[in-house]
């Protein structure tokens, strides 16, 4: 079915809380910064406060709510956590919303295909 | 000849979606309003919709479910919030769990459907708000969709470089 799978099944297959906890998680621009960044280079909470003109508490608390919505893993390395993005998740993501899109060209075909019933002479 | 514009909005976070039909307004109104006739079209193809309940009035309640194609099933509702036949309705669209009751820590959505006359036949205009995941409200200012985007513009320059 791939293009036209339907929203909701998508939706279950990342689990429906995790949806929402990945919207909120790209829904702040210092997030979508540190996604970005994460993505190109693994990098310790440390490193990435020293980016932000913000406390390192800010900062890891923006990492923590990232971690919960599976976009970025932490792994310690020696005194330090290092920060990784996780690049499937944000994929399913976009395949969720694209689907909103492909569902009503589905579904206004279908419209169609019944309209097209009324001129046939077979109808009754 | 179906002709189809669809636009995303960004600042508030919609899709809308036209078609148009060569069949009147009255007609094209009958595909929503009969529940035999809406359950041809509303699920995907793989995944038919069977209506239980269906009630364009104010505050009316639709139930349905979807059959997948291993047998699975996904339960839906519909919640009337306008109508005024045969031009416009709007309602809000949620999961149900097996038994048909809504699942209120799913996400829903709201839509209005408008229906014009053109020369030939009928513009039918969807509206999808995305307002009910339960973070979106917090996302009004920037608007998912770009956050989306511009995390999917990253992460594929990332992946090219690479």
């Amino acid at each position: 079915m791939s293009r036209l799978t339907y929203n909701r099944v998508v939706v279950n297959q990342f689990g429906d809380a995790d949806a929402d906890r990945v919207f909120h998680g790209l829904a702040d621009a210092t997030r979508r910064d540190i996604v970005e960044r994460v993505l190109r280079e693994p990098q310790s909470v440390s490193a990435l406060a020293r980016r932000y003109a913000m406390s390192f508490a800010a900062v890891q608390k923006h990492v923590a709510v990232l971690e919960r919505a599976g976009l970025v893993t932490k792994q310690r390395r020696g005194r330090e956590q290092l920060v990784r993005g996780n690049p499937d998740i944000l994929r399913t993501v976009a395949r969720l919303l694209e689907s909103y899109e492909q569902i009503w060209r589905h579904r206004a075909r279908a419209i169609e295909d019944i309209l097209a019933e009324d001129d046939t002479p077979e109808r009754t | 000849m179906t002709v189809i514009s669809t636009h995303k909005d960004t600042e508030a976070l919609t899709l809308t979606f036209v078609a148009e039909f060569g069949a009147p307004v009255k007609r094209v109104w009958q595909v929503w309003e009969d529940p035999r006739q809406l359950e041809r079209w509303w699920g995907p193809p793989t995944w038919p919709a069977t209506f239980t309940e269906h009630e364009l009035t104010v505050g009316g309640r639709s139930a349905y479910y979807m059959s997948g194609p291993e047998g699975e099933k996904a339960g839906g509702w519909w919640r009337v919030t306008a109508v005024d036949a045969p031009t416009r309705l709007e309602f809000e669209d949620g999961f149900a769990d097996n038994d048909g009751n809504p699942v209120d820590t799913m996400p829903t959505t709201n839509t209005v459907i408008t229906l014009e006359p053109t020369g030939t036949g009928t513009r039918m205009t969807s509206v999808t708000h995305f307002s009910s995941l339960a973070e979106l409200q917090k996302l009004a200012e920037m608007g998912m969709e770009e956050g989306m985007r511009l995390a999917m513009a990253q992460i594929d320059t990332i992946l090219a470089e690479a």
